[in-house]
């Protein structure tokens, strides 16, 4: 068991740290923490992607002038879609976070069950 | 040398975007407005012509983007179902714009409208890559664009209610776009690639090895449940009402009539191209997707004749109709798909017509939104009447409608699985729900309350507001002729469809 989890010690992590993400978002009541259990959550997927697709002891995949041999080389595609995924990540985090701060102009709060009672009162 | 129509995708998708990005330069509302409605009208006409080739030729084609040749690089695929839809969105998205002009002018802050746009112009952009797209990657990058145009389009109002429903739709999204992420991650490890057809001959070994089977079904109900949240799926739907309900009329027609479609179709993609619907049904996920779509046919129905705020009302009516899509989907044989697929056009005509009529009833009623203040509305302008009662009769299945012919067929589709008396009696119970509450309001419109009430009413109504709205007539008679169209001359629609799945 152990040596399982020494080696599949990536995705252990990568799962922890998504529970931890998940759980923030769920079940945080503050608008920003949740936006940051988001980001957890993100950078666990991110990890993820990343250790499947790195090869021990293979290099960087940049490839210079003359033959290439695929064998020194990490398996590039995961490494390109972590860096397309954290772009896409980038804005939506921006893209959350003007929205809490234009809540918390016009509420003057980020606590979802005060924001929910207010507009509860608003509606009415 | 390849045909010119094969471009078609590429260039409707490439248009939408291009509409956004000058649309962001202009700036103007006015001229972004006719700017979008021109772009859809230019996406429609492409993706007809596409329509017309692939049919006629009975072929779809995949079409490499960049110089990597398949299995790497990136693709689109087109075929018969995919430029339907195309088409059909593209359509339901003009029309919706043009029906809602007058709520858009009237809710959006002036100096806001020209971004209202962009992001108009961005999520069909998104949709349509959806429907096109035959690598996941690219998929999951669209989910995105589109989550945060449709959320941007929810927002736009910009009141209190209105923002606090756009956060809880963002991060329902956003879990359900991160639980997509994860299943990619997990079967790319597995599967080795991100096109679809190599990605899908790696799944068929797999599945016929019998090796990463644990990994290979944790991938596919990541997936599903991702998008099955984005697509408000029954446990998942909570976020819906809110969202939907409190939009202008036009985004409240776009995200029901479109948005949670584009998801639906990418399952679909999924479950036929990549999948196969012998393995979903293996494993056990149309199991799911049918208890789930029963579930939400019911329970849908059941808060939507709870609720008096009409918008609401019919928000909590797509969630009832999108179970009807996933029941379709969980009986997994190609018959269920079909039905579901029909009912996706289906049900992207009758409700932005619903919405449209709704959000313009209440603007001739003093934006009251109230069923009980929305009684006689239907004499202030008597268009929107007929156009509530056309979609509303739809959705009840009333024959010569398109709602009547999609339940139809799913019955049909449903004679041939193990389950076909639970599947006709959550159909029929569901029916009777809809009629339930859409009978109410449908009578409610067109009768007349005592002469006071009007006038108390009445009070509160601008006079510009009763003006005899010209593209709002023209947006709901074209809505009406579609519902029409889809009820009476649904076999070639039919066939289009079962010889787009037999080339998925």
């Amino acid at each position: 068991m152990p040596e399982l989890v020494a080696q599949n010690r990536y995705a252990v992590v990568a799962v922890i740290l998504f529970g931890i993400g998940l759980l923030n978002l769920m079940l945080q009541q503050n608008l920003v923490k949740k936006v940051i259990g988001l980001s957890i959550m993100d950078s666990a997927i991110f990890m993820l992607l990343a250790s499947l697709g790195y090869i021990e002891g293979h290099g960087a995949p940049i490839v210079e002038e003359g033959a290439v041999d695929a064998s020194l080389y990490i398996n590039p595609i995961p490494s390109g879609l972590v860096l397309t995924g954290i772009v896409v990540s980038v804005s939506v985090t921006a893209f959350s976070l003007a929205l809490v701060q234009r809540i918390y102009q016009r509420y003057g709060t980020v606590e979802l069950p005060e924001l929910l009672e207010r507009a509860k009162k608003e509606e009415d | 040398m390849r045909p010119f129509y094969e471009n078609l995708p590429f260039l409707s998708m490439f248009a939408a975007i291009f509409c956004g990005v000058l649309s962001s330069v202009i700036r103007d509302g006015r001229r972004a407005y006719v700017l979008a409605l021109a772009m859809a009208a230019v996406t429609a006409a492409m993706s007809a012509v596409l329509l017309y080739y692939v049919c006629t030729r009975d072929v779809s084609f995949v079409y490499s983007m960049g110089r990597f040749a398949a299995p790497y690089g990136n693709a689109i695929k087109a075929g018969p179902l995919q430029a339907l839809l195309a088409t059909v969105f593209s359509i339901v998205m003009g029309l919706s714009l043009l029906g809602g002009g007058r709520g858009l002018s009237h809710d959006i802050l002036p100096e806001k409208q020209g971004l209202y746009f962009v992001m108009a112009d961005l999520m069909l952009a998104g949709i349509l890559a959806l429907i096109y797209t035959n690598d996941m990657f690219t998929a999951y990058v669209f989910i995105e664009i589109t989550t945060i145009a449709a959320c941007a389009m929810v927002m736009a109002k910009d009141t209190g209610p209105n923002l606090i429903a756009t956060i809880r739709y963002l991060f329902m999204s956003l879990l359900g776009s991160g639980l997509f992420l994860i299943g990619l991650a997990l079967l790319d490890s597995i599967g080795g690639y991100l096109l679809m057809e190599p990605l899908a001959r790696a799944v068929e070994i797999l599945a016929e090895l019998g090796r990463y089977h644990r990994p290979l079904i944790v991938s596919i109900g990541l997936m599903v449940v991702g998008l099955g949240i984005k697509s408000a799926m029954f446990p998942f739907h909570l976020w819906l009402p809110d969202a939907h309900g409190g939009a202008t009329s036009s985004s409240s027609a776009i995200l029901s009539g479109i948005v949670l479609k584009g998801y639906v179709v990418l399952i679909i993609t999924l479950m036929t191209r990549v999948f196969g619907l012998e393995l979903m049904r293996e494993v056990g996920v149309t199991h799911i997707l049918l208890i789930a779509g029963m579930l939400g046919m019911i329970f849908g129905s059941l808060a939507a004749m709870r609720e008096y705020h009409v918008k609401r009302m019919l928000a909590n009516s797509s969630v009832a109709q999108i179970g009807y899509i996933f029941m379709g989907l969980g009986l997994g044989t190609e018959f269920g798909v079909a039905a579901a697929c029909f009912h996706i056009l289906v049900h992207a005509t009758c409700k932005p017509l619903l919405f449209l009529c709704a959000g313009r009833l209440s603007d001739v009623s003093g934006h009251h939104r109230s069923l009980k203040n929305l009684r006689g509305s239907a004499y202030r302008d008597f268009g929107a009447g007929v156009g509530f009662t056309v979609g509303a009769l739809s959705m009840i299945g009333i024959p010569l409608l398109g709602g009547f012919v999609s339940k139809l067929y799913l019955s049909e589709a449903a004679l041939e699985s193990p389950y076909v008396a639970a599947v006709l009696l959550t159909i029929a119970v569901s029916t009777v729900l809809n009629a339930l509450y859409y009978v109410p309001a449908t009578l409610a419109i067109w009768v007349r309350p005592p002469w006071e009430e009007i006038r108390e009413v009445m009070h509160d109504v601008k006079p510009e507001d009763t003006r005899f709205d010209r593209s709002f007539f023209t947006a709901s008679a074209l809505f009406i002729c579609l519902v029409f169209l889809l009820g009476i001359a649904y076999h070639p629609v039919m066939n289009v469809i079962y010889a787009g799945i037999r080339l998925m």
